[in-house]
């Protein structure tokens, strides 16, 4: 099948590179994300606790990078409508983010592809996000796929 | 904490403990403050009911976070989250207790680390698997020290 949205002219924008942005992590916020999801791990609620525990302190959960929000690089598409559905996310975790880091978030688009879907063309944004702390060390990368149609 | 779990303790097939949830409007407000998520299909409902959804629905992101929850308790402050995979393909509804489930599938060294592969989703009370996923841990081995 022919792509009917995603032409050449489309898929050249994969690469395209969102602003970078950087955030201070704060111990309440680390809190306050553990509270809304209701996960008790002291690991992520409890300094002396957590201390105790071969990290030394407390650390963030593992989806807390969804509050640290990226500037994603606008792609244009030739669709009928605005609708985006969030499709889910693939992370990788190498190094913790602790409370007091510093970290530098940059959103790239590493693809973009199409299927028919029940209502016409489905676009498949596959958004790359980078999370590196104030030493350069990459913690956290997470691919999400946003559905557009 | 909980106990803690080693690579040597499970083989394939082992299933993790079940996390329990029962998300409310609140816990939505909340996530979205948390998050700073503030699309309006998670806590307005007009918004929503205009939008042809039955009402309020939850995050995709916060099922992950739930299932983060899940490999978390699993893997104890010893072991490591690795990865973390999941796919939102239905909508879940507060008002609705949630099941986040897991199995080991696979167990294996590799880099000298001692890795479980496990596959993960969230059914609602009906059976319905609508976020499943894939994570792997670093579990603390018995024989390494």
């Amino acid at each position: 099948m022919a792509n009917k949205v995603v032409t050449d002219e489309v898929r050249a924008q994969i690469g395209t590179q969102g602003e970078p942005r950087t955030y201070e992590v704060e111990r309440g916020a680390i809190r306050r994300f553990a509270e809304a999801i209701g996960d008790p791990n002291p690991l992520f609620n409890d300094e002396p606790a957590a201390r105790e525990t071969r990290f030394g302190g407390m650390i963030a959960p593992p989806t807390f990078c969804r509050s640290l929000g990226s500037a994603i690089p606008q792609v244009k598409l030739d669709l009928p409508g605005f609708r985006a559905l969030d499709g889910g996310s693939d992370w990788e975790y190498r190094k913790p983010i602790r409370p007091g880091d510093r970290v530098t978030v940059q959103s790239r688009i590493a693809d973009i592809r199409e299927t028919a879907g029940r209502l016409g063309p489905m676009v498949f944004l596959v958004v790359e996000t980078s999370y590196t702390n104030q030493f350069g060390q990459l913690c956290v990368l997470q691919r999400s796929t946003v559905i557009r149609y | 904490m909980a106990r803690q779990l080693y690579f040597e303790d499970l083989e394939a097939g082992y299933e993790l403990p079940t996390l329990e949830k029962d998300p409310t409007t609140q816990q939505l407000v909340k996530y979205a403050g948390a998050s700073g998520d503030f699309y309006q299909i998670h806590y307005d409902k007009d918004f929503a009911l205009a939008n042809n959804l039955p009402g309020v629905i939850l995050h995709g992101a916060l099922k992950n976070g739930f299932l983060g929850q899940l490999m978390t308790d699993f893997a104890g402050a010893a072991g490591w989250l690795r990865k973390l995979s999941v796919q939102y393909r239905g909508m879940d509804v507060p008002g609705v207790k949630l099941y986040a489930r897991g199995k080991v599938v696979r167990k294996y060294v590799e880099g000298g680390e001692h890795l479980v592969d496990c596959e993960i989703w969230i059914e609602n009370a009906k059976g319905e698997k609508t976020t499943p996923g894939s994570a792997t841990v670093v579990l603390p081995s018995r024989g390494a020290h």
